[in-house]
């Protein structure tokens, strides 16, 4: 088969659109950044970002069917490298999340394993014999997802294990997932969070004393006021404080706001930039996704749109996981806001994700 | 199976768009809700967040003599602040705070506790004039106790050993029954008010107003810039209208006594000295004073903490004598009433001693004159049957016993002046005839403070003129701070000028070493061997029994507890007094004793007032050590920001300075 690739087809709006983001992230990241001992992250956030588009363009270059075909490969390798870091990982804040890479950058295996199974959830649907998903693939496509998310809890990371749900949930949903599966995965999950969090006794045994913490002070902030509680209660001021102009930012400043260039970027900037520069910034996410979809329905094979949505999910997830805890909807997860926050695990991640999307549009014209 | 190139399901694919558009509905509902609806909420949060109140001290007035020389000044120290808003679990920092500062951890714990419901920005004072090591200890733990902070504090230096203590008084830490008062009820918990004397006075005089610092912090509770400054207004100079010369010559001559001296200018009403004993150091109750120091003061039988010049209420023994003799001239009897005294006479089938009984002797006839000066207790019996009670009540009333004087100082109180209405008032009792033949002698059931004689005796030796005394010049203060006071400033008694004169004659006579009466016997005035050539010096003496002389006899283990109140109420010059003095020396025996005292005090004013140097201010005496706090800045080893230091030295003084009043500044 031979394809017609070309740049010209490489989707410049979306492209133009992430950088627009990622610039006020890189903005609001040396606002709040500019007095204190991370001073500097957004020059090394903008090498990071340059880095992206790069890994990007080559990301774009490799036919992304190529890769699907070998995905069973880097799935391997991808839950090798999650055991490499329980075995050998730096331990950092209480949890090993990092291989220590020659050079001194510190490498987390969790973020590119979530580009593996987009990929893998991809090519297991696309492949799928059925329009209705059987109880044995839904087994199967869960067990693809849940054999990396059970490595990643084991380190312990919740908030990325978390992420590759919506890998599997999408991969499902377009699948041809039946109501009844929907609502027995419902009820599973329901039955199964309010045990984990409300019977003590297996609490006890499954989470960590940082995350029955944190769920505590996320249900009544004033109990540990130096806590989780109190960073989304800070947050929560920031956000509040920068009514719908914004202000002069004194939760950011004044370090309120606990390291606000990673995971409180959205509350640093919605301080200084008030509803309206907040409002705008979701409404330039919801440009890129509904951008994102559109190129899943353009997309020249099953596989393609699988891949494409993958990346709307995780995408998605982190924007609500994110701002949902920014404006006190939800506990501290520790999830980055992709694009914004500072970071280059996640800012390498999205552009290899969005790589993977030009890679699909680049061959939308199959002959 | 489907080819590749099938589709997914487009209706699905759209379910995921809307999926998402409700997501982002969602998160802007949130913002929506957070920065339109309670927008204001938080922002004023943000501001709690990182405004913090330094409170600024006002430095208390300083309190002056009349001759603006200082006696109570205030020295820099640091107090040691526990800060509330930088959530930390102060509890649990207590023990360590507990070592540094060298108190007992369940104590602060305890102090956190009963600020708790105090605004948390109002930072709670934990320890006051700490030393240097335990400022060390501060500076070297910011980061493990950044709630500590310290602050500077000017606090009260008072005149050591206790000079002046009693008028001055003292400051200390609000008391929940005080905040209850309606004179406090602005006043916050930890504020430092006076608590006696003129510092509780004249509060509101000196206290000032403490100032705030808002300072901008960040969430360690560290200072990252100022808002603004609220200035501390510093609490105004008080001018009191005592004489430090004559203070001291007061104290001085008191000095290893019980009593109280008053000394007052009867023209005005102006206190020139006030002494009580024994006294107490009020630079104890400066910082905390220990409750074991404080039951110590408490419970001392010779009542340390009270003013005796004002909170005394005694039998005014023999003094009463001149108010006697103003009421027996005034109502006609006095004048041409002959007394022979046999040394007692009986009255209502009881018989009276004449205190010269015990000296084996007689005073034969004696008139109103060879009454005052003899102090003939004969005389005065037989005046007090001829007046009955109720014209000497009335008399006394009008003289201002058995009422409050009104002075400018704190819990005054009022001495009782019987009668048969009062008797039958407090005791239900009637009035015996009897009774009123004791209180003509000043004994029985009438009371009088030392300032109530210095009152009413100035006044009737300045013509009946009685003046409200006072410590303060009214001229000085705020016209909302004149003491409200039932008393007038001036209040003209009715005195005959025959009588006036006979009255300052007699009491002339009592220090006169040689007088002849009319029948040209020579006697000597009861308190003739207080005389002072040169100066025109009267006065009368007093002996007051505090138990009745049967019960004495029966108790004769002779405790000193039941021996005599001398007491002595001296004018200069005798008509138109420039200063009156009050003696009061518990168990001095003798009234001719205490009149040695307030002579004293009378030649040191007379001799201030020509010009000559009080010759109580250069008794040499041995030099002793001053304790001085001070503060300087001192540059930092590591070259960096000069550095706070503290501390307190030991100064030597010179004998130039009065070791009565080494403390306070300004003494020469």
């Amino acid at each position: 088969m031979s394809r017609y690739v070309s740049f010209r087809d490489f989707d410049w709006v979306l492209l133009g659109f992430v950088l627009l983001i990622c610039g006020l992230g890189v903005m609001e990241i040396h606002s709040a950044t500019l007095h204190t001992k991370f001073a500097g992250s957004d020059v090394k956030q903008i090498y990071w970002i340059l880095g992206g588009v790069g890994a990007m363009f080559l990301m774009s270059l490799v036919n992304y069917q190529a890769l699907l075909e070998r995905i069973h490969w880097f799935y391997i390798a991808g839950v090798a490298s999650l055991m490499g870091v329980l075995v050998f990982g730096t331990k950092a804040l209480g949890a090993k999340r990092w291989i220590k890479m020659p050079g001194g950058n510190h490498f987390q295996p969790s973020e590119w394993v979530k580009l593996i199974l987009i990929l893998a959830v991809a090519r297991y649907f696309a492949e799928m014999r059925s329009r209705e998903l059987s109880w044995s693939d839904f087994m199967k496509a869960g067990a693809i997802v849940g054999i990396p998310m059970l490595l990643v809890l084991k380190q312990p990371d919740l908030g990325t294990a978390l992420t590759y749900l919506p890998i599997a949930a999408m991969g499902m949903f377009l699948g041809g997932l039946q109501w009844r599966q929907g609502l027995s995965v419902f009820l599973v999950a329901v039955i199964g969070i309010s045990v984990v969090l409300y019977v003590p006794a297996i609490s006890h045994h499954v989470l960590k004393g940082y995350q029955k913490q944190r769920l505590a002070s996320y249900e009544n902030p004033d109990l540990d006021p130096q806590g989780s509680g109190y960073q989304v209660k800070q947050s929560m001021i920031a956000v509040g404080s920068g009514g719908i102009w914004g202000g002069k930012g004194s939760q950011t400043h004044g370090a309120f706001l606990p390291i606000p260039q990673t995971d409180f970027i959205f509350a640093a900037f919605s301080e200084e930039h008030g509803f309206v520069g907040a409002l705008g910034v979701l409404l330039l996410y919801f440009i890129v996704l509904m951008r994102l979809t559109q190129n899943a329905q353009t997309a020249p094979d099953r596989a393609g749109t699988f891949v494409v949505m993958g990346v709307v999910a995780v995408l998605s997830f982190h924007i609500l996981v994110n701002v949902g805890m920014v404006v006190g909807f939800m506990p501290v997860t520790g999830i980055p806001l992709p694009l914004m926050s500072y970071g280059g695990s996640s800012v390498l991640f999205m552009f290899l994700a969005l790589g993977m999307v030009m890679n699909v549009r680049m061959r939308r014209f199959v002959n | 199976m489907f080819a590749r190139d099938e589709k997914v399901s487009a209706i699905r694919l759209t379910a995921a768009q809307y999926a998402i558009l409700a997501i982002f509905l969602i998160l802007a509902y949130g913002l929506w809700r957070l920065q339109v609806m309670e927008s204001d909420y938080y922002s004023l949060a943000a501001e709690k967040n990182r405004i913090r109140n330094v409170p600024v001290l006002a430095p208390r007035g300083k309190i002056l003599d009349r001759n603006g020389r200082t006696i109570v000044d205030n020295y820099p120290s640091f107090s040691a602040l526990l800060l509330r808003d930088s959530s930390r679990d102060l509890a649990a920092d207590a023990d360590l705070i507990g070592e540094g500062l060298h108190l007992d951890p369940n104590e602060v714990r305890a102090r956190i506790r009963h600020f708790a419901s105090m605004p948390q920005y109002e930072p709670i004072f934990l320890k006051e004039d700490i030393t240097p090591d335990e400022l060390a200890f501060i500076e070297s733990h910011k980061n493990e106790l950044p709630e500590l902070d310290t602050i500077m504090v000017h606090r009260r230096l008072y005149p050591r050993n206790g000079f002046m203590a009693h008028l001055i008084g003292y400051v200390g830490e609000v008391s929940e029954d005080m905040l209850n008062q309606p004179q406090f009820e602005l006043y916050n918990q930890g504020d430092i008010v006076g608590i006696s004397g003129v510092e509780r006075q004249y509060n509101a005089v000196l206290m000032g107003t403490n100032g705030s610092r808002q300072a901008l912090v960040d969430s360690h509770g560290r200072e990252v810039g100022r808002l603004g400054e609220t200035d501390a207004i510093p609490g105004k100079p008080l001018k009191l209208t005592l004489d430090i010369d004559l203070q001291i010559a007061a104290e001085e001559a008191l000095e290893g006594k019980n009593g109280a001296i008053v000394a007052m200018d009867p023209r005005t009403g102006e206190i020139l000295a006030m002494v009580s004993r024994p006294t107490f150091d009020p630079n104890d109750f400066a910082v905390r004073v220990s409750r074991e120091e404080w039951n110590k003061l408490v419970n001392d039988p010779d009542k340390p903490l009270l003013n005796k010049a004002i909170q005394a209420q005694l039998a005014p023994g023999s003094t009463f004598k001149i108010i006697m003799a103003t009421a027996g001239l005034q109502e006609g009897i006095a004048q041409d009433m002959h007394v022979v005294c046999n040394g007692g006479a009986e009255f209502y089938g009881r018989y009276f001693q004449c205190w010269i009984k015990e000296r084996h002797r007689v005073h034969g006839v004696v008139d109103i004159t060879k009454g005052i000066y003899q102090s003939c207790d004969v005389f005065f019996y037989t005046l007090a049957e001829k007046l009955g009670i109720d014209r000497i009540a009335k008399y006394a009333t009008m003289l201002g016993l058995g009422q409050k004087t009104g002075i400018d100082l704190p819990n005054e109180v009022s001495g009782v002046v019987p009668s048969e209405e009062w008797k039958i008032r407090n005791f239900k009792e009637k009035w015996f005839a009897g009774e009123t033949i004791s209180v003509g002698i000043g004994q029985g059931a009438v009371a009088v403070t030392p300032i109530q004689l210095a009152r009413a005796i100035g006044g009737i030796a300045s013509g009946g003129m009685l003046v409200r005394p006072h410590v303060v010049f009214p001229s000085d203060l705020p016209p909302n701070l004149t003491p409200a006071s039932d008393t007038q400033d001036k209040v003209q008694v009715p005195l005959d000028a025959k009588n006036w004169q006979i009255i300052t004659d007699a009491m002339a006579d009592v220090t006169s070493p040689v007088v002849v009466d009319a029948t040209g016997q020579t006697w000597s005035g009861t308190a003739g061997a207080a005389h002072l050539q040169g100066i025109d010096f009267a006065g009368k003496t007093g002996t007051a029994q505090t138990i009745s002389g049967a019960a004495k006899a029966k108790l004769t283990n002779g405790k000193a507890r039941f021996k005599n109140n001398a007491w002595f109420v001296g004018v200069s010059p005798r008509r138109n007094p420039e200063i009156v003095v009050v003696v009061l020396w518990e168990s001095g025996e003798e009234g001719p004793l205490a009149a040695r005292v307030a002579a004293q005090v009378i030649k040191a004013y007379v001799d201030k007032e020509r010009s000559l140097p009080p010759k109580m201010a250069d008794k040499p005496k041995p030099e002793g050590k001053v304790d001085v706090g001070a503060v300087w800045t001192e540059p930092d080893s590591d070259g960096g920001k000069d550095k706070l230091q503290g501390g307190h030295f030991l100064l030597d003084v010179g004998k130039s300075r009065v070791p009565l009043a080494t403390a306070a500044p300004g003494i020469n």
